[in-house]
């Protein structure tokens, strides 16, 4: 039996947020981005006993949407990859997204600070989200990300008013002491 | 603390008031008394700072997350396959 445990019930609760902000600030579109995540989980769940213990499931996680971040940029390359490039304007689809520079990784994309600043920004939030209980992270995530009123919460979670603003308030110290150090 | 309607509230109380109004949710009342305590009270005034630099961190358009119909399909296929294994 190996010494590493790795749970995949767990893995959409726990990373499927983080994995996600990872991709969408890659691919600049929430579908590809979510098959991406979703390629990656089923990839990781094939190759499950590889999985060495040497760094955290999450990172070994990113490392394979790396590399479907990567395959995704060929498979949509490779349909005129063949032929040399002569232009730089693409009129097979007639739509947007015509131009070729839509259809490789953006180099100057991440150079802008702020762009890059809330990548890890978003990374950074994930992260100390899922380092709150559980609990704590799926009411905070609920009403300030997904932006429910107080009553669908409760009623969704069978929880009083009161108990919420516990929750939140928990919720908020807790985030507010993760991020404090680069982020205040 | 006094039982009469007072416009002194606790540590507490100003700190709940204090979250509630992240989401807009304190009524105007509350959020006189939570500036009063404000005033006279350094902890809560940090706690306040913080909070706000909380919401707005929170509320940056590039912060992407799925949502539960979203996610829910992304379970439905993710358990499908860890069946199949």
């Amino acid at each position: 039996m190996s010494k590493h445990q790795i749970n995949p019930n767990a893995w959409i609760d726990l990373y499927s947020d983080y994995l996600f902000n990872y991709t969408v600030s890659r691919v600049k579109d929430r579908e590809t981005a979510q098959d991406l995540v979703q390629d990656t989980f089923v990839a990781g769940l094939k190759s499950m006993k590889n999985f060495e213990g040497k760094a955290s499931e999450r990172t070994w996680l990113v490392s394979i949407l790396k590399r479907k971040i990567i395959d995704h940029y060929r498979k949509i390359n490779s349909k005129k990859g063949q032929a040399e490039v002569r232009v730089n304007f693409n009129q097979e689809s007639g739509e947007e997204g015509n131009w070729l520079e839509k259809k490789i990784a953006d180099p100057y994309d991440k150079t802008a600070e702020d762009s890059m600043e809330n990548t890890e920004l978003g990374l950074a939030i994930h992260n100390c989200l899922g380092k709150l209980p559980q609990k704590q992270a799926e009411v905070f995530k609920m009403k300030t990300l997904l932006g429910y009123e107080t009553q669908t919460i409760c009623n969704e979670l069978n929880i009083t008013a009161s108990n919420l603003w516990v929750i939140i308030h928990r919720a908020r110290t807790g985030l507010a002491s993760c991020l404090k150090e680069s982020w205040f | 603390m006094s039982k009469k309607r007072s416009i002194f509230i606790p540590c507490e109380a100003a700190n709940h008031t204090c979250d509630k109004s992240q989401y807009r949710e304190a009524s105007l009342w509350e959020q006189i008394k939570l500036n009063i305590h404000l005033i006279y009270c350094t902890a809560c005034r940090k706690y306040s700072k913080d909070n706000k630099t909380l919401t707005k961190l929170t509320s940056s358009p590039n912060i992407h997350y799925l949502n539960a119909r979203e996610k829910e399909k992304m379970k439905k296929a993710f358990f499908k396959e860890l069946r199949n294994i």
